[in-house]
């Protein structure tokens, strides 16, 4: 009795605090994630009532899990890529409009000189107008006051007038100072020595048209570009985000731009995954093979020493070569100075860069390569090395004709993965090089040595105009690949469920 | 031992050690010289590959004590160290308890149950595996930054998010531990649920009691792979006292602050730990990476 009160009373206390969130998010239009968390805790609820699902409360967690964090993000990117969605289109008009409607701007023509005075009951501050002179009632001035009626006087306030020093000291909490008149008209410091009438910038017309006050330009909301423009091209920042169709995609294509560096990144990103997985591949299987061979000794030793490079963090590993191939410090160049008397270029010559990023990647790569070779190699029946032995055949002999076709099949998958793995090895490219040295030409962020993904990352995170619109059509076409990939692997390793 | 071997054999064992000895000392070089480095006095002294006067003012500074150089001048910690990987080991401590225990009762379930959709709830999450995470930090961000602003402990720079996204990537450990409970003979738990136990008590005293070893496998694994994430926290973690340690070493490299001493001594005080776990452990995790997973 006790174990179902307690259940229920839990069930009941998430699924009350996940409708708080979904209301929150709903009540800020946040339709998107808001319908999220309902489906969740709906499927949840649904999930954990329901007897018939008893097996699916067990996988419920972990498929939830995967449901947030990767494929709805994942569902999300491809959406933002058809959106301007960036730095200059954040918000959504609703935010936009607000934003516009509450700008306000400082009247030429209604401004008031002012004193301040220190009174018994506290500073007045006294506006001398043309017609009338306007006067506070007794303030503090620590920040605290906003809103503060004036009412009409005719006379000064008794009082000490303050100086021009003290009124400095005073000024940041004055500034914060709205003041009220009773024609319903707000003031605000103008300078030092004035306040002035406060106006609303824009007036929101019915058909959706604002007017700058100040100008009398008209802004008409533009959908198609997410911006408010004026007859004469003019647009206002904010933009909102808006729904620009396959622009993105178009942009990557017909922009030199962008075109030229995406097509360069794509190659390398190409040449750089393929090269990887031959490189660990070869030097893997050749220390696999030696490791295997009966000759040797202290294979203990090797194997530790040779996996050393896999059992360093990465993030770590990578650090440590940034610093070793620095240009002017790093000992890898002290070391080349001695030897061969030449200082290489590592970071900023696009070749000698991408060359350190091959060496880095096999040395971070190979272990990995030579553990799976060496689970494979032993699965060989060692009389197929007998009969070829029998027959003449030497080391070149054996790993051709009877090493690589045997391990070939169970390897190509895991290869594929490899390859996969690296064509999105963001975390090498982004702590080695950042991407330099820089394509020239570029409207976007990018390098010569910049993978796909560091592409995309620095498109959407890096400084100027942090483009998530652009940035989620490239990671869209990067999905393709990779769920091409993956999808052939799986045929590949021919996976029993 | 074959029986059939060439005259040559002894020249090409005595090669293949020369090989290998070379090749170990090419590999261990960045290792060994960082180890050096961090003894070296100064952050841009160069000059000799072992350092001609030892110092262990990086040492200091990575264990975040200032350090009183010889003519008296005092250096501070250039970052905390630290608190760097309290914070990644907090982070990663606590993520993967929480992948252990939703993964293991989710491989039980795909391991023991009949139930619809199992075939293709598992191809897909070995699919979607494969999408790296980085690909949709703007999606993540935004997810993020909408939650924050109502479950404060769970926004933007705050652990809480990072754990949380974590749990995204299970499906690599629901794999392994599901061929580990493929390889364990069901019928101890039909016997138990013949004697009247629920389904609940097989697996919690009877199938759990048997997979202790590949429990541990995969919460190092797990254990270390979020150690080792860096795109996320990068993206979800701002304030300096809240990075993780993949995210914070980086600074030490900035062109215009480049503390390759401090660097040295932090990166052997940190990456020591978590290495010589991986070693210790390697033998299981090797199994658990190529066995587990994909059996062709």
């Amino acid at each position: 009795m006790m174990r179902i009160i307690l259940k229920w009373g839990v069930l009941a206390a998430l699924v009350g605090m996940a409708l708080y969130l979904i209301l929150a998010l709903y009540a800020q239009q946040e339709f998107v994630f808001a319908m999220l968390f309902l489906v969740l805790t709906a499927s949840a609820v649904f999930v954990f009532v329901n007897k018939k699902l008893y097996a699916h409360r067990y996988i419920f967690p972990a498929i939830a899990g995967m449901g947030l964090f990767v494929i709805f993000p994942l569902m999300y990117t491809v959406g933002i890529g058809f959106t301007n969605y960036s730095a200059s289109n954040l918000l959504s008009f609703e935010q936009v409009q607000d934003n516009l409607m509450g700008r306000t701007y400082q009247s030429d023509s209604i401004r008031y000189d002012y004193g301040l005075y220190q009174t018994d009951a506290g500073y007045v501050v006294y506006l001398e107008g043309e017609h009338q002179d306007l006067v506070t009632p007794p303030l503090e001035l620590d920040g605290s006051e906003a809103s503060v009626p004036v009412l009409p006087a005719s006379k000064r306030p008794t009082g000490e007038s303050l100086a021009m020093r003290d009124i400095i000291q005073l000024r940041s909490n004055l500034g914060s100072l709205n003041l009220l008149t009773e024609d319903g008209r707000e003031l605000s410091m103008a300078s030092l020595r004035s306040f002035a009438a406060i106006h609303d910038q824009y007036t929101l017309h019915d058909n959706g048209s604002i007017t700058n006050n100040q100008t009398d330009v008209t802004y008409f909301p533009d959908h198609d570009t997410g911006f408010y423009r004026s007859a004469d091209g003019d647009s206002l920042s904010p933009g909102w985000t808006v729904n620009i169709g396959w622009d993105n995609y178009l942009k990557v294509v017909s922009d030199p731009t962008i075109r030229g560096p995406f097509f360069e990144i794509f190659v390398w990103t190409l040449s750089f995954a393929v090269a990887t997985v031959v490189f660990t591949l070869a030097l893997g299987l050749l220390l696999a093979n030696l490791l295997q061979w009966d000759q040797i000794r202290g294979k203990g030793f090797y194997r530790t020493m040779l996996i050393l490079p896999y059992a360093v963090p990465a993030f770590i590993s990578i650090l440590v070569f940034k610093g070793l191939f620095n240009q002017n410090f790093g000992e890898i160049n002290l070391v080349l100075e001695g030897l061969f008397g030449m200082r290489p270029d590592w970071f900023s010559d696009p070749a000698l860069a991408r060359t350190m990023i091959l060496i880095v990647n096999t040395w971070l790569g190979y272990p990995y390569m030579m553990l799976l070779c060496m689970g494979l190699l032993q699965a060989i029946p060692r009389d197929l090395y007998e009969a070829s032995a029998m027959d003449g055949a030497g080391p070149v002999n054996n790993l051709f004709n009877v090493t690589l076709p045997l391990i070939i099949k169970p390897l190509m998958p895991l290869l594929i993965a490899s390859f996969a793995f690296n064509f999105n090895n963001f975390v090498l490219i982004a702590l080695l090089t950042g991407g330099a040295p820089d394509i020239i030409g570029a409207s976007t962020p990018a390098g010569t040595t910049d993978l796909l993904v560091s592409y995309t990352y620095r498109i959407a995170f890096q400084d100027s105009g942090q483009n998530f619109g652009l940035a989620a059509a490239i990671a869209t076409a990067i999905f393709l690949v990779v769920g091409a990939l993956s999808l052939i692997n799986l045929k590949l390793s021919k996976v029993k469920v | 031992m074959a029986m059939v071997q060439p005259r040559s054999t002894k020249y090409r064992v005595l090669a293949s050690h020369l090989g290998m000895l070379g090749f170990i000392v090419i590999i261990l070089f960045p290792l060994l010289m960082v180890i050096s480095i961090s003894f070296r006095s100064g952050n841009f002294a160069s000059g000799s590959l072992l350092p001609e006067n030892p110092s262990l003012e990086h040492w200091y500074l990575a264990l975040g004590i200032p350090y009183t150089g010889e003519d008296g001048t005092v250096t501070q910690p250039p970052f905390p160290v630290l608190l760097w990987l309290w914070n990644s080991i907090k982070i990663a401590v606590v993520s993967a308890v929480l992948i252990l225990a939703l993964s293991t009762t989710s491989a039980y379930a795909f391991a023991r149950m009949r139930f619809a959709g199992k075939g293709f709830v598992l191809k897909s999450m070995l699919i979607f595996q494969m999408f790296p995470p980085v690909l949709s930090l703007v999606a993540l961000y935004a997810l993020f930054d909408k939650i924050g602003n109502h479950v404060s402990w769970l926004g933007l720079n705050t652990h809480g998010a990072v754990i949380v996204a974590s749990l995204g990537g299970m499906a690599l450990h629901i794999w392994t531990i599901k061929g580990y409970f493929d390889s364990i003979d069901r019928s101890l738990e039909e016997a138990a649920i013949v004697d009247g136990a629920t389904t609940w008590q097989a697996f919690r005293y009877i199938l759990l009691p048997l997979s202790v070893p590949i429990l541990v496998v995969v919460f190092i694994l797990a254990f270390i792979m979020t150690i080792m994430e860096y795109p996320m926290a990068s993206v979800l973690l701002v304030d300096t006292d809240k990075l993780t340690l993949a995210v914070g070493a980086q600074q030490y490299l900035y062109e215009q602050n480049y503390l390759w001493g401090d660097f040295a001594a932090a990166a052997v005080l940190s990456g020591l730990p978590i290495t010589l776990i991986f070693l210790y452990c390697q033998k299981w995790i090797v199994g658990g990476l190529t066995a587990g997973g994909v059996k062709g």
